[in-house]
């Protein structure tokens, strides 16, 4: 195990399996780390962190701060609310001005698809993408495929299906690339309205009834309906991708009595914030099939390796 | 060039093993107090036989033992030019006021120890903390660290390393001074 191949995490189809592996097996060793009385290593003690959400997160960056400060890391935070990118301010010259108070790292959420990309080109420092547009969330596909080994062993050879809006959501689609790396088999299932076309291309399977997609499965990661994008306008009319909420609980939601009428134990998945009650029900999001708080603990020490493993390329 | 050389062969090393596990008898008694802390990755071939040989001795198998990576609290992060891998940690028991014997394999220039000292106040306030190593090399060291336990003194010169074989990995115990090609 070296270290990674990459200089920044962009998205997970820049990685190659042996970084997954190597991001991996750096985590278990921070998940020891987080379990000692204290919790703070001194590794990134020399490290200057900007996290920089041009979106509302609440998860992500309390996650990422949290791994920053048990690292030892100094972290500076900015939103875009409360930002001069209110008064016309461009992504790069943002960033180089925060880049010119010395900062080694930028952890990024953007709406834009492709945003920490074209940082990359422009400046020096580390980037972590956390979450750009619809495009990749590579870390919270980590966490999801580690919280899959730790329950059940490995990702190879396993049936995962994501299930809900496959359309707006980035989780899905770096999902779909980690676990193809991983060499899981992956199945989509959801309203034909939110399922991209041509998806398929990317050799995975797409099945419109959730109790197909459910019997078939090992583990089954339920997206949550963006309801915030829930309505497309397009000359002039607003088209919904579905009738009403209470019609995709019915086809789409999973609930206790679905989950019990399957002859194999499915393990539940969730990246959050749930609604419940509408693609998940409480009794399954709390049940002891879910694993949906497990993925939270492993964000932290995945988000440390991530750290660790980028800070840790020689200085030049 | 040099031919590799040995200074310490199976028989030698046997003996060795047996003195250094008296001696931490003749200090720590019946170990009630005192936890052993083998320093991964190499330290630990040198702290399993250690352990094991200690429980022979004294016929009791209840000895704390634990093993420590030291990775994180290195002070080369970013430096080095190889990639530092993390490595387990295992300490199951608390370590707050205990004697606790840290072993490693070879002591060069005392960094590996100092930043095994950091990380073990992670783990609590031990009572006082001991080291002991299998090969101290003499007149490398960068920071002010001794032994409490050596095995073997060396005066190796910085253009030679030491090998330590162990017969789980290599078949034989050997201890080489071999030198280093450029």
């Amino acid at each position: 195990m070296g270290a990674l191949s990459v200089k920044h995490l962009l998205g997970i189809k820049y990685l190659k399996t042996s970084d997954i592996q190597t991001i991996f097996s750096t985590a278990d060793r921070f998940k020891e780390v987080l379990s000692r009385p204290i919790k703070k290593i001194p590794s990134l003690r020399d490290i200057t962190i900007a996290n920089l959400f041009f979106e509302n997160s609440t998860r992500t960056r309390i996650s990422f701060e949290l791994a920053e400060k048990r690292l030892s890391a100094d972290i500076v935070n900015f939103s875009a609310s409360s930002s001069s990118v209110k008064k016309g301010e461009t992504l790069i010259d943002t960033v180089n001005n925060i880049l010119a108070m010395k900062v080694d790292m930028v952890v990024m959420r953007h709406p834009a698809p492709g945003a920490p990309v074209l940082l990359s080109r422009h400046i020096d420092a580390n980037i972590i993408n956390a979450g750009d547009g619809i495009n990749e969330h590579p870390t919270q596909a980590l966490l999801d495929a580690y919280s899959i080994r730790e329950r059940i062993g490995c990702v190879a050879g396993k049936k995962i299906v994501i299930v809900g809006d496959i359309m707006h959501s980035r989780v899905a689609l770096s999902n779909i690339f980690c676990l193809k790396k991983l060499g899981a088999k992956v199945m989509l299932c959801g309203p034909p309205t939110l399922i991209p076309k041509f998806i398929d291309t990317l050799g995975i399977i797409v099945e419109y009834d959730i109790r197909k997609a459910l019997e078939w499965c090992d583990v089954a990661n339920i997206l949550r309906i963006q309801l915030e994008r829930m309505e497309h306008t397009a000359d002039g009319k607003t088209v919904r991708y579905f009738p009403s909420l209470r019609e995709y609980a019915l086809y789409y939601g999973v609930n206790k009595q679905l989950l019990d009428s399957l002859k194999n134990e499915v393990i539940i998945m969730h990246p959050g914030p749930i609604n419940r009650g509408v693609e998940i029900t409480s009794n399954v999001a709390d049940s002891k099939q879910s694993i949906i708080l497990d993925q939270v603990e492993n964000g932290v020490a995945i988000r440390m390796a991530v750290l660790y493993l980028l800070a840790g390329k020689v200085m030049e | 060039m040099m031919k590799p050389r040995v200074i310490s062969d199976h028989d030698h090393f046997q003996l060795t093993l047996d003195r250094l596990c008296h001696q931490l008898i003749e200090n720590h008694g019946d170990f009630t107090n005192t936890c052993i802390i083998g320093i991964q990755p190499r330290g630990i071939y040198f702290s399993n036989r250690i352990v094991n040989r200690l429980n022979q001795l004294m016929k009791r198998q209840q000895i704390e033992y634990g093993k420590l990576d030291v990775s994180f609290y290195r002070d080369d992060f970013r430096r080095n030019e190889k990639f530092i891998r993390p490595n387990d940690t295992t300490i199951e028991f608390s370590i707050e006021n205990k004697n606790i014997v840290l072993i490693d394999d070879v002591l060069f220039t005392g960094r590996t120890i100092r930043a095994s000292m950091d990380a073990l106040l992670d783990f609590g306030r031990p009572a006082k903390v001991e080291l002991m190593v299998l090969v101290d090399r003499r007149l490398s060291r960068h920071v002010p660290v001794q032994a409490d336990y050596t095995g073997i003194r060396v005066d190796a010169v910085r253009a030679e390393y030491i090998k330590v074989d162990w017969k789980e990995t290599a078949g034989k115990d050997t201890i080489w001074i071999i030198e280093k090609h450029n």
